[in-house]
């Protein structure tokens, strides 16, 4: 059963798709819930259109019937996950709160978690001022956890054991309330329940696939929790067959979290270090960051490690190898903050590598306006594209509302070399780091990012090579030693990946792994993860053995094509697929299990767990790192080495996911009428980000965005290319029959969407494959829109269109601060008048006459836009 | 190293060569043109122009045409409606749709598409009344979104090459039709010939085009680019009669899942049903073919009528030294510029 | 391929004297071109590099043709356990990615106030970004926050990374931007 919500799959990722196919052939059952009925739906067995922004009430819903029926797979829940942890008596359910958790604090809006924590369990510190998705590492990971004195019952009946709090806290999330809140039929329901329980179990296992469709909502990391919630009540984590698989949009996404380009995180997802009172010193780091049980007991190797790969010889002990001279975080340093800093003028330059914000940042009018704010822009790509000429012939230009002459950003816009002109790596969606030859050189003055930092870092290191200020340490002691090769002196990417991989200082031996990181400087690692890599010298993410697929002794696993991170496994967790005692739940199942005569765990992958930790082995009370783990613990990232139903700690927002509205939602809080959107969510509060008011029957219709197989992202990859460009010329907005008779809309006519933040324009796509729901007695259309295009295309042959990120506001998931794309709009027929942000300009032009009462706006001034601007009136919906 | 095949058509021979084919299953078909872009990639065919079509679904190329030699047809098919049926009724009574022939009984699903008429891109006032439906009915349901990769079906009895009077048109040592660009004049009659609605003149230089069936890759051993890069193995490239077993053993698979409609189209027929004496390019389909934009009978004009077709060839011939002498002049007249 | 039973008007009309000839006029083995007859791919015995696909996150494997360093044909890698040689739309158009129309090959300059692109040598460019990044670390250095709170950073200057970029790019960015002590790193993978 591959179980897909929140993701296109088909539409977004055809390719990783054939594998679903493959399965169905064999068998296997496909549901899709999705507001958007797409090519994925077509294929599903089972579809379910789903209000946008409502998935977590249907999850609710799973968890609930998965509970009332007794179908969780109850030998894995009770000795894998937490489920009979007891938990504080001082821990209120949103059911005893009226919606909010125990610890809400209305003035910051933002949680005290202390009561969420285990009976007898500790956080290490609290981390308790707000700063948005930069909680204290130890947070995130359950590491610093006191677990000595956890209490648990084992028969799930204790009222405060996790179970029975998940039990209380999904009471209310019926199928009926299910139908109301998200439009989906209880009989459709109950068949996807259903469903997903029959394939699950000893002998089978199902999937879940998500994507972005997840992510971007205000309660983003909390759906996908919910899933995983679902996923372990059924025993689906760690199995073959099982799991949470995030389908990630981009070549090296997943990459560029491991080795992230992130404000928060320095490589292999260890913290960046956060200002706080008095010095942040390594050992203050490692206390906060390590943790006594579990793995991350070697936090300590990594950081070290990783100091020694970026000073080299010059990080010593005696200056904690180089770590005070790190910048420090303090707040949220994240993309649409930055933004926000340049839009007030704070922010003198940026650099924008292969991203184009201009169309692919949501509420992208304001970003426009944010770049002309700048003193200089840096901008990477294949072609000239709308962030580099947004001073040229943007909406705002093109409108009048700002004068190109008026814009005093520098820019440079420089070609880039394509990924068949350069060598390197990408991580995919499955953690496979896979390496590209280069096939031919780039054009003229095309270069690889890798040549454009390696030039740039020698021109600014000569800079400073003299300087003998303190604040300059870092920059006169980087180790920055890669070899070049031809006429244009190229840095060897492999020279950087030996690095990546870590070496030992004394004789520059390539690490086989993590496990030989030592804490004391006598190794360099640049990413602890990704250590293995370049094992025994040999670039084994090069390797290309697919072996032999169809042998049945897990021949499908592949291990010799390419490298997975951590170290060679291809399923994380895989500990999980045998039961207790380290015999495969099934035969039919079975992955890694435990080898008695050897006295090692084997099986078709590299078993994620200690090799010879015997699965009868029993952690003492007292026992720290890795020997706290019992044999019997797969999870042993984390500090009690269980899945957590229950996050103690971890979120900000709660530890059980709950259902909130999206802030721009045309219905009420069904769940928790006094609260309508998630309380700890991030609004950015500027005139300049205006909301739809919640309810306003001004904006009584749903909208969500969708990808499109033909165009990738916002464009520059897929709009310039003819044969890309064909087929799908124009953007579009899908739109069921009823709503466009109602508007007077036709198929294939033009149509324009209105939020607060913009109009745009689109052709009409009338099709039945979008469907009004019922939601709490009332119809409520949605409307599902591509997002792809933008005003400029380097082609004759090539496309423009309006943004769809015009219209979305800055909001955003409080752990992560990624955005909401489920909002209310309407819609209209007929062409925009105006420029498509104009109702912006009037915003960020009235900075002062507004007060910071978003949205909440006077009829005469909505009238001053002009009536094309003015939503149509409206009848009840 | 060309001869005649046995049914006296120009073709090309090479000793242990067999008759190749594609198998294109719409059951696992996700409409994602991989298909057409793999074909232009490797056949370096220009894009169409970038033009939105009204009533197509996702189909924007339209057609099969000159520089479109694979190309995927998209049908919205709607669960059965009382006003949806009395709609399709009264659209086929005004004669809208081309040539479909009949829209299935009730309990039948007509599509959006095929009352529109087949392809994309139909005429406005041609188009069906959804809004109108959408306020008599109370919730139409979509029921199925059904994804098609067409091609030239690689006939047996090929119309395009029975009619071609230059030999542009031969068929290959894998009993492929090809057309060679070199020899073809541009005179167009393979065009009205092909029942199927395949070969298109390039509007810049005049001439035939369509697909090959990579004959190019396929002398070096190579897969055809579309079935190649078809992500989900919808489109299927192998020795004919290999295929069809495939195919064979593929409906019955499908039948015994319970999706007794499965059938196909252009392979496995009873001689007197066979269309085109049996198509190179078959289908697996699951609706009527007019669904698809298929004929639900073809043949190739000179089958049916052959003194007529006779005729034709005659005055064709006539025609074609007619054809090569202005050709001629008209690059004498280029190279003098 | 099996006899057709049908009748073969066609066949028969070839098999009688005259009319017969007349029905094969300008046919015959001779219009078999010499194109048809050399027919063979464009990539045969050309270099073949193993690449990756730079759209989505699947990681299809393709091969990539060059002819004396000239782009030929990219398509899938029939290796790959992971695509098995197929490609999705924009993976097989990958060397239209590649060779598009206003593909860029010189740094284009666009200077304050300025209504047109204008073209840099790539040095002088670079020298440029050097010396203003330089300058934004300089007037925007923080060795404390507004609390008081060593930060021993700039906020002069900013970074926004594509997910198409290669990790070793990543780890180059992100080693030596904090190196010069720039906090506001960020990329795609959150938007």
């Amino acid at each position: 059963m591959v179980w897909i919500q929140g993701s296109g799959m088909a539409e977004a990722h055809p390719v990783g798709f054939r594998w679903v196919m493959k399965a169905k052939e064999r068998g296997a059952k496909i549901i899709h819930v999705d507001p958007h009925y797409s090519r994925t739906s077509a294929l599903a067995d089972l579809y379910a259109p789903i209000r946008a922004g409502s998935d977590i009430a249907f999850l609710g819903g799973l968890i609930h019937h998965i509970i009332e029926t007794d179908a969780y797979f109850k030998d894995y829940v009770v000795n894998y996950t937490n489920a009979a942890t007891i938990v504080n008596e001082e821990f209120k359910d949103t059911e005893d709160l009226e919606g909010y958790f125990s610890g809400y604090d209305p003035e910051t809006g933002t949680y005290d978690r202390s009561s969420w924590m285990y009976e007898g369990g500790e956080v290490a510190s609290a981390a308790g001022q707000r700063e948005h998705s930069t909680q204290a590492f130890s947070d995130r990971t359950g590491a610093g956890m006191m677990m000595g004195n956890v209490e648990s019952d084992e028969t799930l009946q204790h009222p405060r054991c996790v179970f029975q709090l998940l039990k209380k806290h999904y009471a209310r999330y019926t199928p009926e309330m299910v139908e109301q809140v998200c439009g989906i039929p209880r009989e459709t329901f109950l068949e996807i329940a259903d469903t997903l329980i029959a394939n699950s179990g000893r002998e089978r296992t199902g999937m879940l696939v998500y994507a972005v469709g997840w992510t971007q909502h205000s309660t983003g990391v909390q759906m996908i929790r919910g899933g995983a919630i679902v996923q372990l009540l059924l025993g689906n984590v760690g199995r073959p067959g099982g799991g949470v698989m995030a389908m990630r949009g981009h070549a090296s996404i997943q990459g560029s979290s491991d080795i992230p380009t992130l404000y928060e995180l320095l490589p292999g997802y260890l913290p960046m270090p956060r200002a706080r009172e008095g010095e942040v010193t390594l050992q203050d780091y490692v206390d906060r960051g390590g943790s006594a049980r579990g793995w991350w007991a070697n936090f300590d190797k990594y950081i070290v490690s990783l100091c020694k790969a970026w000073f080299g010889d010059n990080a010593t002990p005696e200056n904690d190898f180089g770590f005070p001279w790190l910048p420090k975080i303090s707040g949220n340093h994240s993309h649409f903050t930055t933004m926000m800093r340049a839009m007030d003028g704070g922010l003198d330059g940026l650099f924008v590598m292969g991203q184009n914000p201009a169309v692919g940042s949501q509420h992208s009018g304001l970003q426009r306006r944010a770049l002309g704010h700048l003193k200089w822009l840096v901008v990477r790509d294949l072609a000239d594209l709308e962030t580099a000429r947004f001073w040229k012939d943007s909406q705002e230009v093109k409108g009048g509302e700002i004068r190109t002459e008026d814009i005093q950003t520098e820019v440079f816009l420089m070609p880039a070399a394509g990924h068949v002109e350069k060598e390197g790596h990408f991580t995919n969606t499955q953690r496979l780091l896979q390496w590209r030859d280069k096939a031919l050189d780039p054009p003229g003055d095309a270069r690889s990012e890798l040549h454009f930092m390696h030039h740039l870092a020698k021109r600014v290191l000569a800079h400073y090579a003299g300087s003998t200020d303190d604040k300059d340490w870092p920059l006169r002691n980087l180790h920055w030693d890669y070899s070049e090769h031809g006429q244009h002196a190229e840095p060897n990417a492999e020279d950087v990946l030996r690095e990546i991989n870590g070496y030992e200082v004394a004789t520059g031996r390539h690490l086989s792994g993590f496990t030989e990181l030592e804490a004391d400087g006598t190794t360099a690692c640049g990413c602890w993860i990704y250590s293995g890599c370049f094992a025994d010298g040999v670039n084994q993410t090069r390797r290309r053995n697919p072996g032999n697929l169809d042998d049945p002794e897990g021949g499908w696993v592949s291990p010799e094509w390419a490298w997975a991170w951590p170290a060679n496994r291809r399923i994380l967790y895989n500990r999980a697929s045998a039961d207790p005692d380290g015999k495969p739940w099934s035969e039919r199942k079975k992955y890694v299990w435990w080898d008695e005569e050897e006295g090692k765990w084997t099986g078709y992958d590299v078993p994620d767990f200690p090799a010879p930790k015997r699965p009868d082995y029993k952690a003492a009370d007292d026992a720290v790192g890795m020997d706290a783990i019992s044999g019997d613990d797969p999870f042993m990232m984390m500090a009690d080495g269980r899945a957590w139903l229950y996050s103690p700690s971890g979120l900000l927002d709660g530890p059980m996911p709950t259902h909130y509205e999206p802030f721009e939602s045309p219905v009420d809080n069904l769940l928790y009428p006094k609260v309508p959107a998630n309380p700890a969510a991030l609004v950015w509060d500027r005139n300049d980000n205006p909301l739809n008011p919640p309810r306003d029957p001004r904006y009584p219709v749903v909208a969500s965005t969708f990808r499109l197989t033909e165009h990738h992202t916002a464009g520059p990859m897929s709009r310039n290319l003819p044969w890309l460009a064909e087929l799908q010329p124009e953007m579009f907005a899908e739109i069921d029959p009823m709503l466009a008779a109602k508007r007077g809309i036709e198929d294939g006519g033009w149509m324009c969407i209105v939020t607060e933040r913009a109009e745009i324009e689109a052709r009409a796509k009338v099709t039945h494959r979008v469907r009004p729901l019922e939601i709490a007695g009332r119809t409520v259309h949605q409307i599902s829109l591509p997002w792809h295009w933008g005003s400029h295309t380097t082609s004759e042959q090539g496309v423009t269109g309006d943004t769809t990120n015009d219209l979305i506001a800055l909001s955003g998931d409080p752990n992560v601060s990624i955005e909401d794309k489920a909002f209310s709009c309407n819609v209209r027929a007929g062409r925009r008048h105006n420029s498509s942000t104009a109702r912006l300009a009037h915003a960020v032009d009235n900075e002062l006459k507004l007060s910071g009462d978003h949205g909440a706006e006077e009829p005469e001034k909505a009238g001053q836009r002009g009536d094309s601007q003015h939503p149509p009136e409206l009848e009840d919906e | 190293m060309s001869a005649r095949s046995p049914l006296g058509e120009i073709a090309v021979r090479k000793p242990g060569a067999q008759r190749m084919g594609f198998f294109t299953d719409t059951t696992v078909c996700i409409g994602c043109k991989a298909c057409e872009v793999a074909c232009k990639q490797w056949n370096d065919l220009p894009a169409d122009g970038s033009e939105f079509r009204k009533g197509g679904s996702y189909d924007h190329t339209g057609t099969l045409s000159a520089a479109t030699w694979r190309h995927v047809r998209f049908v919205e098919a709607l669960a059965p409606s009382p006003a949806l049926q009395r709609e399709a009724e009264a659209a086929l009574a005004r004669g809208i749709g081309g040539n479909v022939p009949n829209i299935p009984a009730a309990g039948g699903m007509p599509s959006v598409e095929a009352l529109g008429g087949a392809g994309g891109g139909v005429a406005e006032h041609e188009m069906v009344d959804l809004v109108g439906i959408a306020e008599t009915e109370a919730q139409p349901q979509m029921d199925r979104w059904l994804f098609m990769s067409d091609v030239c079906k690689h006939c047996t009895n090929a119309g395009c090459l029975d009619a071609c009077p230059t030999g542009a048109l031969v068929r290959t040592e894998f009993e492929t039709v090809i057309l060679q660009p070199d020899v073809c004049n541009g005179c167009g009659y393979c065009i009205p010939s092909c029942p199927f609605g395949v070969i298109d003149r390039d509007p810049y230089d005049g001439r035939a085009a369509k697909c090959t069936l990579c004959y190019d890759r396929l002398e070096d051993g190579l897969e055809p680019a579309c079935a190649k890069a078809c992500p989900t193995d919808s489109i299927q490239f192998g020795p004919y009669d290999e295929l069809v077993e495939t195919a064979k053993g593929r409906v019955v698979a499908l039948h015994e899942k319970g999706i007794e409609t499965a059938y196909l189209y252009g392979a496995g027929d009873a001689p007197e049903q066979q269309i085109a004496g049996n198509l190179g390019a078959f289908f697996l389909l699951t609706e009527p073919p007019e669904r698809f934009g298929l004929p639900a009978q073809a043949d190739s004009p000179i089958q049916e009528n052959a003194p007529v077709a006779t005729a034709t060839g005659l005055a064709a011939a006539a025609l074609a030294v007619a054809g090569t002498v202005a050709s001629m002049l008209i690059a004498h007249r280029r190279a003098r510029r | 391929m099996g006899e057709s039973h049908r009748p073969k008007g066609f066949k028969r009309l070839r098999g009688l004297p005259v009319v017969g000839r007349a029905a094969d006029w300008g046919m015959g083995p001779h219009a078999v071109s010499k194109n048809t007859k050399t027919a063979g791919s464009r990539i045969a015995g050309l270099k073949a590099t193993e690449s990756v696909c730079p759209y989505c996150a699947v990681g299809c494997g393709q091969i990539v043709y060059t002819r004396d360093g000239e782009l030929v044909d990219i398509e899938g890698n029939p290796n790959s356990p992971i695509n098995q040689g197929t490609l999705c739309p924009k993976g097989s158009a990958s060397r239209q990615l590649i060779q598009q129309p206003g593909r860029l090959t010189k740094v284009k300059y666009r200077r304050p106030g300025g209504t047109e692109w204008e073209e840099l040598d790539l040095e002088t460019a670079m020298d440029m970004i050097a010396e203003r990044v330089i300058r934004a670390r300089e007037d925007h250095w923080q060795t404390h926050d507004e609390h008081g709170w060593k930060v021993d950073r700039t906020m002069g200057f900013a970074h926004l990374g594509g997910a198409t970029l290669d990790n070793e790019e990543n780890y180059l960015i992100k080693k030596f931007f904090s190196a010069m002590g720039a906090v506001q790193i960020e990329n795609q993978a959150r938007i």
